[in-house]
C-alpha cells in the first residue's frame, strides 16, 4: 500500500469521525455493528445456556426475559437492519456505479451519528437494568405491565430509525442521479437493484415503526390510551402498526443479502446471471408485496377471519419472487466454471438455508397450520433461517468478497473456507431441532420448559457453541489479515463490476477518471482471465 | 409411530389429524423443493467445478419459458396450501351449536376457567371425550394465548375483547396447556393441563365439587351455574330496574343476544358477546334507538369472569326476539 488510497489519505481520529468519504463511513459502521453483533451474541449465549436444562436454574426468569429481549433488539435494530446496507452498501454502491461518493456525503455521516445516538440510548437501557418486553414490544404488556427500561430502549430505536431513513434516501438519489455514463438501469449490478428495493422499504416503512414506538413510550409515560384497553385503547392496533414496518423489515434484512449472492454466484461461476430482469424486478416485487402481508402475524389475535384469509394469500404471493431468485441462482451455476472460495461457500450455503427458511415460511402462511405453531419454536427456527441463515450468511459472504477491496489485503483462504463450513454446520445444528421442538408444541420465550423438550434444546445449544466458533474465526483472521494478509490486487476474483477496476483499496475519489460502461453486468463469458495473486 | 419417536405431539382432537395431514403435505413439498435445489447446486458444483483458469463459459441470458415454469408451478402449489389451510382455519372459527361452553380468563400468570354449569378451575380444564367444547377467552391484564398442542389449537386471550375457539377431544388423557404469548416474568410458568375424561366421569366431576368450588370463591358471583351467578349479579346491580319489559329507561334484554339491534345513530349492530360486554362497560358507545344515554358504566365493578356470567344469564333469558326487537326499535 504505497500509493495514496482512502485509508492512508489522512490520519488521526478526526479524519475518521468527520469523514465524508462513503468508504470510511462504511468502516465506521462496520466497527459499530460488529460490536453490537458481539453484544447480541453474548445475550444469545446466555439464552442458550439457560435452555440446556428444563429448570430455570442459571438465570432468574426476569433476567432470562431480558436476555432474549435484548438479543432481539440489538440483533434486529442495531445489527441486521444496518448490516449490509450501511457497511457494504455504503462502501460499494458508489464504486459499483462509478460515482465519487453518495449523493449526500454529509447526510451519510449524519446517519452514522444518528445510529450511534440511538445505540447509546438502547445501550443505556440495557446496562441500567434492561428491557423485558420482547423485541416486539407487544402492548399492553409494554405500556402497562413491564417494569423495565422500556422508554429509553424505545427512544433508542426511534432515533436509530432516522439513520435508516437517511441511508435509504441517500441510496435512492445516488442510484438515480449518479450512475456512470452508459450504466443504464438494466446494466446495474443486482446488488444495486437489491439496495434500491431495500431503500424503498427504509423510507416508507421506518417512519411507521418510529411513530409506533414513540406512541408506546408516550402511553407509558403519559397514559395516552392508544393501546391499553383499560385506558380505552386497542392492544391489537399496536400489532398492526408494529408489523406494518417489522414484516417489511425482514425484507430489509434479506434483500441486500440476495444482492450479495447475485454478485458472488456470478463471479465464482464466471457466468452471467440467469434471468437478470427477473432477479432485478423480483427485488422490487418483494419490497412492494412485503408491505401487504403484515397481518399474517395476527392470525390468532382476534383479527377478522376475512382479513386473515387475505393476508394468508398475499403471504403466499410474496414467496414467489423469492423462489424465482433461488431458481435463477441455481440455473446460473449451469455450465459455469465454479470455484469454491470462501464467499462462494457462504453463497451456496445461503441458497440452502434460505430455501429452507423460505419454505417453512409457507407453513406459517398456511392458516390452519399456523394456529398450531404460531408463537412456538417453529417460528423461532423459521426466522433464524431467514435472518441468520440468509441475511448473516450473505453479510459474511459479502465481507469476504469485498475484503480485498475494503482492506487492500487478502483474507487467508483456507481458514475462511473452514469458517464458512463451521457456520453452516453449526447453524443447522442450532436451528433445525427448533423446528421439531416447535411442532411438538414448545412455546417461544420460555424460561423453563417440560423435560421432554430437553434433548432438542441440548442439540440446539451445542450447535450454538459451534456457530459461535464459526463467527469468532473470521473476526480473528480478518483482523490478522490487516497486517499479515497478502496485498490484494485491484481485481483478485476476476470480477466484472466497476468496483474491481479501481485499485484495492480505492483512492478517496474512487476513480481517477469517471469510467464509461459499455456492456451489461456480469459479462463473464467475454472476460479476460483474472489477475491472480 | 412419529408420536412414539418424539417427532409429533399426541393427537387428541378431531382437528389434530387434519392438521398433521396438512403438515405432511407441507413437509413433502418442502422436501421435494429442497432436494431439487440441493441436487442442482451440488450437481452443478461438481460437474462444472473449475478445472483450469482457462475455462470458457457460455453466455446464457436466461429462458422465459423456465421463468414461467418456476413461477406458475410454485404459485399453483401455494394456492393448494392456502385453500387447505383456510379450510381448517374457518372450521376452527365455527364452533358446532351443541358445544359445551367454557369461559377462559387469563391473568398474570394463571388461567381461570369456568364451565357453563358453574364449576371453576385454575390452570386445569376438564372436558369430556367426544363432545365439542367452545372456549370464550379474554384477559384481565396483558395478552395471553391459550395453547393445547395435542389439540393443535391456540387462541390469544386479548384484554378488552372476546375471542373464541373450539375443539373436540378424541382421547382420554392429560395434555399440556401452555401460555403461548409472552406475558412477563412467569410466562413459562403459566401452564397447566387439559384433562380429557369419559363422559360419565366428566358428569361426576362436574357435579362433584361444584358446591365446594363455589364456596371457595363466593365473591366471584355466588354459587351454581354461570346463569345462576349471572342472575345474582343482575339482581345485585339492579339491572332489572331499567331493563324490565315496558321500561322507558332501557331496552328489555330478553331475546337481544344474537339479534340485530338498531342504534340511536342510525347504524345497527349484531348483539354478540363483544357488544354485550361493551354495553355493560361503556354503555354510551352504542345506544339503542329510542333510548336516552342514561346507563352508568359498570367498569371496575365487575371482574371479567362476572361479566361473562352476566352475559350467560342475559343469553338465558330467551324470550320472543321479535317482540323484544319491536320494543327496542320503537
Amino acid at each position: 500500500m504505497t500509493s495514496t488510497n482512502y485509508l492512508n489519505a489522512d490520519y488521526g481520529i478526526w479524519s475518521w469521525l468527520l469523514t465524508k468519504d462513503h468508504k470510511r463511513i462504511g468502516i465506521l459502521y462496520l466497527i459499530s455493528i460488529t460490536f453490537m453483533f458481539l453484544l447480541g451474541g453474548l445475550f444469545a449465549l446466555m439464552v442458550r445456556l439457560e435452555l440446556l436444562t428444563p429448570a430455570g436454574d442459571l438465570l432468574t426468569a426476569d433476567t432470562y426475559n431480558k436476555m432474549f429481549t435484548m438479543h432481539g433488539i440489538v440483533m434486529v435494530f442495531f445489527f441486521l437492519i444496518p448490516s449490509i446496507p450501511a457497511v457494504l452498501g455504503n462502501f460499494c454502491i458508489p464504486l459499483m456505479i462509478g460515482a465519487r461518493d453518495l449523493a449526500f456525503p454529509r447526510l451519510n455521516l449524519a446517519s452514522w451519528y444518528i445510529f450511534m445516538a440511538g445505540a447509546v440510548f438502547t445501550l443505556y437501557a440495557i446496562f441500567t437494568g434492561g428491557v423485558d418486553t420482547g423485541w416486539t414490544f407487544y402492548t399492553p404488556y409494554s405500556t402497562a405491565a413491564a417494569n423495565t427500561k422500556v422508554i429509553p430502549a424505545a427512544v433508542g430505536i426511534f432515533i436509530n430509525g432516522f439513520s435508516s431513513i437517511l441511508t435509504g434516501l441517500n441510496f435512492i438519489v445516488t442510484i438515480h442521479r449518479m450512475r456512470a455514463p452508459g450504466l443504464t438501469w438494466f446494466r446495474l449490478p443486482l446488488f444495486v437493484w437489491a439496495h434500491y428495493a431495500t431503500s424503498i422499504i427504509f423510507i416508507l416503512g421506518t417512519p411507521v415503526i418510529a411513530i409506533t414506538i414513540l406512541l408506546v413510550a408516550a402511553e407509558r409515560a403519559l397514559q395516552f390510551g392508544i393501546f391499553d384497553p383499560t385506558l380505552g385503547g386497542d392492544p391489537v392496533l399496536f400489532q398492526h402498526l408494529f408489523w406494518f414496518y417489522s414484516h417489511p423489515a425482514v425484507y430489509i434484512m434479506i434483500l441486500p443479502s440476495m444482492g450479495v449472492i447475485s454478485e458472488v454466484i456470478t463471479c465464482f461461476s464466471r457466468k452471467v446471471i440467469f434471468g437478470y430482469g427477473f432477479v432485478a424486478i423480483s427485488s422490487l416485487a418483494i419490497a412492494i408485496l412485503g408491505f401487504l402481508v403484515w397481518g399474517h402475524h395476527l392470525f390468532l389475535s382476534g383479527q377478522s377471519v376475512y382479513a386473515s384469509l387475505i393476508f394468508s394469500v398475499l403471504s403466499f404471493l410474496v414467496a414467489i419472487p423469492s423462489a424465482v431468485k433461488v431458481f435463477n441462482w441455481t440455473a446460473t451455476l449451469y455450465r459455469g466454471s465454479i470455484s469454491f472460495n470462501a464467499p462462494m461457500i457462504y453463497a451456496l450455503g445461503f441458497i440452502g438455508l434460505f430455501t429452507i427458511g423460505g419454505l417453512t415460511g409457507l407453513f406459517l402462511a398456511t392458516l390452519g397450520f399456523d394456529v398450531h405453531v404460531h408463537d412456538t419454536y417453529f417460528v423461532v427456527a423459521h426466522f433464524h433461517y431467514i435472518m441468520v441463515g440468509g441475511a448473516l450468511m450473505g453479510y459474511l459472504g459479502g465481507i469476504h468478497y469485498w475484503w480485498p477491496k475494503i482492506s487492500g489485503r487478502m483474507y487467508p483462504e483456507w481458514p475462511a473456507r473452514i469458517g464458512a463450513a463451521i457456520v453452516f454446520v453449526g447453524f443447522n445444528l442450532t436451528f433445525f431441532p427448533q423446528f421439531i421442538a416447535g411442532y411438538l408444541g414448545m412455546p417461544r420465550r420460555y424460561h423453563m420448559y417440560p423435560p421432554e423438550f430437553q434433548v432438542l434444546n441440548v442439540m440446539s445449544t451445542a450447535g450454538a457453541t459451534i456457530l459461535g466458533v464459526g463467527y469468532l474465526l473470521p473476526l480473528t483472521y480478518l483482523l490478522w489479515s490487516l497486517r499479515y494478509g497478502k496485498v490484494a490486487p485491484a481485481n483478485p476474483w476476476g470480477a466484472t463490476g466497476l468496483e474491481w477496476q479501481t485499485p484495492s483499496p480505492p483512492p478517496t475519489e474512487n476513480f481517477p477518471v469517471t469510467p464509461t460502461v459499455t456492456e451489461e453486468a456480469y459479462a463473464y463469458a467475454h472476460r479476460a482471465e483474472p489477475e491472480y495473486v | 409411530m412419529l408420536e412414539r419417536l418424539g417427532l409429533m405431539p399426541a393427537q387428541a382432537s378431531t382437528m389434530a389429524f387434519q392438521v398433521d395431514l396438512l403438515y405432511g403435505f407441507l413437509i413433502a413439498v418442502t422436501a421435494f423443493f429442497s432436494l431439487l435445489i440441493a441436487a442442482g447446486v451440488i450437481g452443478f458444483s461438481i460437474k462444472y467445478r473449475r478445472r483450469s483458469e482457462h475455462d470458457r463459459t457460455p453466455h446464457i441470458h436466461g429462458s422465459n419459458l423456465l421463468e414461467v415454469v418456476w413461477t406458475v408451478i410454485p404459485l399453483a402449489i401455494t394456492m393448494v396450501m392456502f385453500f387447505w389451510g383456510a379450510h381448517i382455519f374457518v372450521t376452527l372459527k365455527r364452533p358446532p351449536d351443541d358445544a359445551l361452553q367454557v369461559n377462559v380468563v387469563g391473568k398474570q400468570w394463571m388461567w381461570k376457567l369456568q364451565h357453563l354449569e358453574g364449576r371453576r378451575e385454575i390452570n386445569q380444564l376438564h372436558v369430556p371425550v367426544g363432545r365439542p367444547v367452545k372456549l370464550t377467552l379474554t384477559s384481565e391484564d396483558v395478552i395471553h394465548s391459550f395453547y393445547v398442542p395435542a389439540f393443535r389449537i391456540k387462541q390469544d386471550a386479548v384484554p378488552g375483547r372476546y375471542t373464541t375457539t373450539w375443539f373436540e377431544a378424541t382421547k382420554v388423557g392429560e395434555y399440556h396447556l401452555f401460555c403461548a404469548e409472552y406475558c412477563g416474568t412467569v410466562h413459562s410458568g403459566m401452564i397447566g393441563k387439559v384433562v380429557v375424561m369419559d363422559p360419565a366421569d366428566y358428569q361426576a366431576w362436574l357435579a362433584g365439587e361444584s358446591t365446594s368450588a363455589a364456596a371457595a370463591a363466593p365473591a366471584d358471583g355466588g354459587s351454581g351455574s354461570l346463569v345462576a351467578s349471572g342472575k345474582a349479579l343482575y339482581e345485585k346491580h339492579g339491572c332489572i330496574t331499567c331493563h324490565q319489559a315496558g321500561s322507558v329507561l332501557g331496552p328489555p334484554l330478553a331475546g337481544v343476544p344474537g339479534s340485530t339491534v338498531a342504534l340511536q345513530d342510525g347504524n345497527s349492530v349484531t348483539a354478540d358477546d363483544e357488544y354485550l360486554r361493551e354495553s355493560i362497560l361503556n354503555p354510551q358507545a352504542k345506544v339503542v334507538k329510542g333510548f336516552a344515554p342514561v346507563m352508568p358504566t359498570f367498569k371496575g365493578q365487575m371482574s371479567e369472569e362476572q361479566i361473562l356470567q352476566l352475559i350467560a344469564y342475559i343469553k338465558s333469558l330467551g324470550g320472543d326476539t321479535a317482540a323484544a326487537h319491536g320494543k327496542t326499535g320503537s
